[in-house]
């Protein structure tokens, strides 16, 4: 069994999201190093409760790195130190022993706090509602060998799919752009035979959504693929943009 | 809840009451392959103006709830969707790995919809009806078509057509599947569906609001109670139907490869509100995921089944070999899923080979610290195909696997060990999916319905989807048809009565002050059910697990520490209310587990195998469906059969040798 591992953390309270929020340290002793972040927090929080303390409020869900619920920023980074990985995948061994560790929450306007580091992305859910799918009706479709698709195209659309909407993106960007998210789904739908009739409207009202929740613009800086779980590359960025400029500056030939 | 303290205590045997056995499923009878057309063709019908003045609840937004409200949207009908989660996205569906099976014969391989139905009934250990499971085969075929529509990036062959796989049950390849996220892109499926329904004005999404209670009146489902997770408000909600996708209860023990929040609070409630709970001690166990390395661990991650398809499982012939895993000659390892299964070799169904896992682990084979342990080795099948391909079909679980223990699996093979993983059993519903009280449904994984005692792989996602996408939407109309007049409201005795008890439930937690934390009792929970109604059961442990559990569930109401209020956001007072639940449903587990004195599937009752460890049915005594109904706090449940009749395949003895 490997040697126990102290702990100094600095971590955001804040009670709800009128109240102004502040920092309060925390000591912490005997964590494992094969424990989980999450896990050390859980450690952190059942002494707090024996303390008759108000323990950490989270999100996390499946600690798996799949369901994108666990975000937080640590030590000035989403998702912790390392790249591209949840925080529920983060091992206190990827820490010093002593180290102090600085915990918020997922900083941008569009991401209120609901209470210490729990914040509301539901304006991610906001986009996709706006055109993030194909309009197609359970019970109408072709057989499924019907179309064809080569596959470097399968598998480049379904690493632009595998986006866990977990809002690291926005919370690497000095932008709170949204920026990677977006382009993730619109690039997947784009390189897809299915995703053709609805292309180009889909792109204008996805982006015009995110414009309107709040979220900043791209300058291209690549943090957010730096940080993203899903290791969503820049080409969806690229894509996007394509797309944007296409969708606006040419005509759509079905539209008189 | 004062009730729970005055209980008196249990004797020192079991009890259960025998009502009425259960008569009319609703299955349709005649020629099997044209059950589910001729059951559709009979079903009343909703025309379009009026499915807009019909309002139905969904709990859940996974892959069955979410597939559900969609295409209910998609239908007309007024769709009113909660979840505990901050976005739909988040249901547990998303973690799902390997894949998917249908009965498309893509591969030319001899797969029909008679043969996912033979094996699918067949993995289910002859404990699920003919008339589901061949609609189950019979609609998977549409499932796959629909996701291809929506854009669901399978995995393909070069020549642009999809790519299947095999899974453990099977002789043929009939799995779909996008890597090693075959659920997460499925379920984004369905969440983007439901997104376009929201976005028509269909839907209604209500975030952060968890289902605390079903209002039931004289049998009939009004609507439900929820809680604002944020606010910590309660909500009554009426609808003219509620369907529950809340999936299943794996988390009783605690450890499990469920997501944290996973939860058996609304299917529990609906069942003390008068809904049967079918078959609740079958839990399947599932064979390869990543034992456990301490006392804190919150979760065990599974690894896909998927993996036995070019992994091979061995453990070294000298017990207690302390060498490393890579000098081991071949001449000592010992295949022994090979040796005792040469048919289907590795790939057996799940029951069997966590069953083999244990038994070898106890006859001192084990391996790793704690000697829990078996190899799972791909160093042959790296050999064979190269590292690039074991990567395309490999990769994200290679390095999951080595984000957690530290350890490559190109190196050195994995050490897996079984984990409670998905629940066989949940609410008994008749072959519409609905539950015993009217206008009450359940789907997916929170129902009992398609998989018996053990579900093969890859049909979890099948159910789920079929039920959502093909088959509730279809069978509520036909109850939705005879609500058309009532008039929804919340302003009643039932509404009343369901908030209030909700409300004491909260102030008692709240107001005990104990000593110990929720986590300490649902720990102490897991064990119990670990120990003694896990991957073996019999008579005395199962005795001293409803004892200890009956103990535990006493202290809990007295000893339990939750900070904080009722009027916030509060993620102990939700741990404690789901905790809550989870001590009585565990003892309806057991009391299950005791009553079932044969072993089958997932259930294998210590005084019922054979010589070598296999299970011994009782199909004269057991072949039916152990439906329970809530007979109270101080009252033994009440069992109910369902006879199970086999008209078109013969129930015989399970041989994957």
């Amino acid at each position: 069994m490997s040697k126990p591992m102290r702990f100094t953390l600095k971590i955001w309270r804040q009670k709800n999201a009128q109240e102004p929020g502040h920092f309060e340290t925390y000591e912490i002793d005997g964590i494992s190093p094969d424990a989980s972040f999450l896990e050390m927090l859980d450690v952190l929080n059942e002494k707090l409760i024996k303390e008759g303390k108000d323990p950490v409020a989270f999100d996390h869900d499946c600690r798996e790195g799949i369901c994108g619920s666990c975000g937080m920023f640590i030590n000035g980074r989403a998702h912790g130190p390392l790249p591209n990985i949840t925080t529920c995948r983060l091992y206190m061994r990827h820490f010093r022993d002593g180290e102090t560790i600085v915990i918020e929450p997922f900083r941008a306007k569009p991401f209120p706090v609901i209470k210490d580091l729990v914040v509301d992305r539901s304006a991610l859910d906001r986009i996709i509602q706006t055109g993030g799918y194909i309009s197609v009706n359970a019970g109408s479709a072709p057989d499924a060998n019907a179309i064809p698709i080569p596959k470097p195209v399968a598998d480049r659309a379904f690493d632009y799919a595998t986006c866990i909407g977990c809002g690291a993106c926005v919370a690497a960007c000095k932008n709170a752009s949204a920026m990677l998210f977006t382009a993730a789904k619109v690039s997947h739908l784009a390189l897809l035979p299915q995703g053709q009739p609805e292309r180009r409207e889909r792109v204008k009202k996805m982006v015009a959504q995110m414009d309107a929740e709040g979220f900043g613009h791209c300058s291209n800086t690549g943090a957010c693929a730096v940080e993203c779980p899903a290791k969503i590359p820049l080409t969806a960025i690229a894509q996007l943009q394509r797309d944007f400029i296409w969708a606006n500056l040419t005509p759509d030939p079905y539209v008189r | 809840m004062a009730e729970i303290l005055t209980a008196p205590a249990p004797t020192t045997t079991i009890s259960w009451r025998e009502g009425a056995p259960i008569e009319n499923n609703k299955c349709p009878t005649g020629e099997l392959e044209k059950r589910w057309t001729r059951h559709k063709d009979s079903l009343r019908l909703v025309a379009p103006h009026n499915k807009r003045k019909l309002e139905v609840i969904v709990v859940g937004a996974g892959l069955a709830g979410a597939s559900a409200a969609a295409t209910l949207g998609e239908l007309g009908y007024q769709v009113k969707v909660f979840v505990y989660h901050n976005s739909p996205r988040r249901a547990h569906s998303i973690a799902a790995q390997g894949g998917i099976n249908a009965a498309k014969n893509y591969r030319n391989d001899g797969d029909s919809i008679w043969r996912l139905f033979y094996d699918t009934i067949k993995g289910g250990d002859f404990r699920a009806r003919e008339s589901n499971v061949y609609r189950l085969a019979e609609v998977s075929v549409k499932i796959i078509d629909h996701c291809v529509a929506q854009g669901i990036p399978f995995a393909r062959e070069y020549g642009g057509y999809l790519d299947t796989r095999s899974f453990g049950g099977a002789q043929l390849m009939r799995t779909f599947y996008a890597r090693g996220q075959t659920g997460q892109q499925l379920l984004l499926g369905a969440y983007t569906a439901l997104q376009r329904q929201v976005a028509q004005g269909n839907v209604q999404v209500y975030y952060n609001y968890e289902v605390v209670d079903i209002v039931v009146e004289e049998g009939r489902v009004r609507g439900i109670i929820v809680r604002n997770l944020i606010t910590g408000e309660l909500h009554r909600v009426a609808g003219h139907a509620v369907v529950l996708g809340t999936g299943g209860y794996g988390n009783a023990y605690y450890l499990s490869t469920n997501a944290k929040l996973s939860n058996a609070t609304a299917i529990w409630r609906a069942h003390r509100r008068g809904a049967y709970f079918a078959n609740p001690s079958f839990v399947q166990i599932h064979p390869t995921c990543i034992p456990q390395s301490g006392e804190y661990q919150s979760k065990l991650t599974l690894m896909s089944e998927s993996l036995r398809n070019d992994g091979r499982v061995w453990v070294p012939r000298t017990p207690g070999d302390k060498r490393r895993p890579q000098d081991i000659p071949e001449s000592e390892r010992w295949y022994y899923l090979e040796e005792w299964y040469p048919s289907f070799g590795n790939l057996v169904p799940r029951d069997i080979a966590s069953r083999a896992a244990k038994r070898v682990c106890d006859m001192g084979y084990g391996v790793g610290p704690t000697g829990r342990a078996v190899y799972l080795d791909f160093s042959d099948a790296i050999k064979r195909l190269g590292r690039e391909v074991i990567y395309q079909r490999y990769g994200n679980l290679f390095e999951m696997y080595e984000e957690i223990t530290g350890e490559s699996p190109w190196e050195t093979p994995m050490r897996i060990y079984p984990a409670v993983h998905y629940t066989m059993g949940g609410l008994w519903v008749d072959y519409n999916l609905m539950t015993n009280i009217e206008g009450l449904y359940a789907i997916g994984e929170a129902n009992f319905s398609d998989h018996g005692a053990n579900r093969l792989g890859a049909s979890a996602l099948m159910q789920g989807l079929a039920d959502g996408y093909f088959i509730l939407p279809y069978t509520i109309g036909d109850y939705l048809a005879t609500q058309l007049f009532v008039k929804l409201s919340t302003d009643t005795a039932a509404f009343a009565d369901a908030e209030k008890d909700t409300q004491k439930r909260i102030e008692r937690i709240l107001s005990t002050k104990g000593t110990h934390t929720v986590d300490e009792f649902h720990r102490e929970l897991g064990k119990i059910l670990w120990d003694h109604c896990g991957l073996a059961r019999n008579a005395q442990g199962l005795t001293q697990a409803y004892h200890q559990i009956h103990e535990l569930q006493e202290r809990f109401w007295k000893e339990v520490l939750v900070p904080g209020t009722g009027q916030e956001f509060n993620q102990n007072l939700e741990k404690a209310l789901r905790v809550a639940d989870f001590l009585e449903l565990a003892k309806l587990m057991v009391v299950d587990a005791y009553h079932r004195e044969e072993s089958c599937g997932c259930h294998l009752r210590e005084e019922h195998q054979t010589e070598e460890g296999e299970a011994l049915r009782n199909d004269e005594k057991y072949a039916y469906v152990a439906a329970w109904e809530w007979a109270g706090e101080k009252e033994p449940p009440t069992l109910h059969k369902e006879p199970l009749k086999f008209e078109f395949v013969k129930p015989t003895v399970r041989s994957y040798k």
